[in-house]
């Protein structure tokens, strides 16, 4: 079931003085990077968008409805989020733990558990506690429970954080693919050669304000990158393949 | 399906008539006159009170366990088990236990002091680390109400009574006991059942849990209410029993598949098993008087305790972190 693209539309979104005023769209169909320097409101962002925290200030639409006031399942069914820091409580299997993504809806379908399973590759993988994974490996099961749930919009916390080059490659991959079927996809991302190359579009945030929004080579302009980190940096490479240079 | 379920089913079945007979006098053959009237009078309401109180308390760990996401989290965390002591307590003290009833509605009493105590300071997105040392607190606090109790006791007489009944046992225990623990704790174990799903969520942490549509404060309702009827009843009718709700979900978890809501129904039969069994068998042994129930649940679950901690330190599958 294909559902017409829309966006998550916010407005005037704020959560004290970690976040203020925040307006933007996040587009289904399209990769979106929330990048900035630490402490400028990223997660912030993210964990609002999520339902994870309630805003102070604003709204945030989805299909018209204020995602805040949204019944907490019917919200989750629409939006799927992965934590910073993911934490794995227990010992469970690969597909016990996919198959947690299917809670918001309140089933135990197996068709969207065993896609999301081969979707990442795990189909392998299944029976196998996750204590057994490596990193790499679970950052795919805990991405795999997300798609399980199958929801419009993806929301991942630095998921390329911990993970070596070929698995950061490799997710990278999975999630412009998503973008492509037609899901808003939304990272926070503190590599920003990767965001350049991953993102159809940046939020760049400072100090908890919205500072540029649009495509990685204006919201990333060397200007924006002096104002916000304080450096000289300069692009260099070709299109799908930026190298950041700092100069100073 | 959950293979636990059955197996735990059968076990059970099979020990309740073999506690039945077992005791200072065993009853394999209705030789005794009166042996009837032990079995129903005496045997039978300490055998379904057992099982009562294990129940609860193995399905209260589990809850518990999943909740602060920690193998080593006990219902006693909680605050409502000395809660309902501090009450029980209370009614030696002012000599109320003498009139039946009082005793256990004291017990409760307390116990839903505890648990309003504990919704006051950690609910409405408290967060699960406030909700603990609050918990520990309430714990504390009353701990601290009951040494005075004792220590104000009337006299020695009561004294003795109050200390003897907190060691926990089932003892001359009457049909009026189960009456009162069994329903509050079956309806304590649907509670707790129905936080089961949300307590998956939580598998992958309270940031996760909430976005994948957990209302936080719902589920520490639906906690608190649930440990509270279970624990709080089971404290009226028993006294303190520790270690079972620590102990039971472990042994347990290696016959589920280790979700948290696969854990709550297997733990409630796994604990009133060993409620069961742990009673039978003091019964037998033969002392001067009866060891305590509760003391004799500490000698097993403390040095269980230890060697649980020692696997962790050594990083032995007690889950991840």
């Amino acid at each position: 079931m294909m559902q017409t693209p829309s966006a998550i539309e916010l407005r005037d979104l704020g959560l004290g003085d970690r976040l203020r005023g925040v307006s933007a769209r996040i587009e289904q169909g399209q990769v979106t990077a929330i990048c900035g320097p630490n402490g400028a409101g990223k997660s912030t962002l993210l964990r609002l968008v999520a339902g994870a925290l309630k805003p102070s200030t604003g709204v945030a639409l989805l299909d018209n409805s204020r995602l805040h006031d949204m019944h907490p399942r019917h919200r989750a069914q629409q939006i799927g989020y992965l934590p910073q820091e993911p934490q794995i409580a227990w010992d469970l299997s690969v597909r016990n733990l996919v198959s947690l993504g299917r809670l918001a809806h309140g089933d135990a379908r197996r068709e969207p558990v065993d896609a999301a399973l081969g979707a990442m590759g795990l189909d392998d993988f299944a029976e196998r506690p996750v204590s057994t994974l490596s990193g790499g490996e679970r950052a795919r099961v805990l991405l795999a429970r997300v798609l399980a749930g199958e929801p419009r919009f993806i929301l991942a916390d630095e998921p390329f954080a911990s993970l070596d080059l070929a698995y950061q490659a490799s997710l990278a991959r999975h999630l412009r693919a998503q973008a492509a079927g037609g899901k808003g996809v939304v990272v926070v991302v503190h590599d920003l050669a990767l965001a350049h190359n991953l993102a159809d579009r940046v939020l760049l945030l400072h100090r908890g304000v919205l500072y540029a929004d649009g495509p990685p080579a204006d919201a990333l302009s060397p200007d924006n990158l002096r104002a916000v980190f304080g450096v000289e940096a300069r692009w260099l490479g070709e299109p799908g393949a930026r190298v950041l240079a700092v100069t100073d | 399906m959950n293979r636990a379920i059955p197996l735990l089913l059968l076990a059970l079945l099979a020990a309740i008539p073999l506690s039945l007979l077992a005791g200072r006098a065993w009853l394999f053959a209705l030789d005794r006159p009166d042996a009837l009237l032990i079995v129903a009078e005496l045997r039978l309401p300490r055998a379904l009170l057992a099982v009562t109180v294990g129940a609860g308390l193995g399905a209260a760990g589990a809850a518990m366990q999943g909740y602060l996401r920690n193998p080593l989290a006990d219902p006693g965390l909680f605050g409502i088990a000395p809660g309902a002591a501090l009450g029980a307590v209370l009614s030696f003290s002012f000599g109320f236990a003498a009139s039946g009833y009082l005793l256990p509605l004291l017990a409760l009493a307390g116990a839903g002091g505890a648990m309003a105590l504990l919704a006051l300071l950690a609910g409405r997105g408290g967060g699960i680390a406030l909700f603990t040392l609050a918990g520990l607190m309430i714990a504390s606090l009353a701990g601290a109400l009951t040494s005075l109790v004792i220590s104000l006791a009337p006299n020695p007489w009561a004294l003795s009574e109050i200390v003897t009944w907190l060691m926990g046992a089932l003892t001359d225990r009457s049909w009026a006991d189960v009456a009162l623990a069994a329903p509050m704790t079956l309806v304590g174990i649907v509670v707790l059942a129905r936080a089961a799903p949300a307590l998956d969520a939580l598998t992958l942490g309270e940031d996760a849990a909430r976005s994948m549509g957990v209302e936080m404060d719902k589920l520490l309702a639906l906690l608190v209410i649930g440990v509270g009827l279970t624990i709080g009843s089971g404290v009226a009718v028993a006294g303190i029993i520790g270690f079972v709700g620590l102990m039971v979900p472990h042994l347990v978890r290696p016959l589920t598949d280790r979700c948290p809501s696969s854990l709550i129904v297997p733990s409630a039969l796994a604990g009133g098993l060993l409620v069961l069994v742990a009673d039978s068998v003091l019964r037998v042994i033969p002392m001067v008087s009866e060891l305590r129930l509760g003391i004799a649940l500490s000698l097993i679950g403390a040095p269980f305790f230890l060697w649980l901690l020692l696997r962790l330190r050594r990083g032995g599958g007690l889950g991840l972190t």
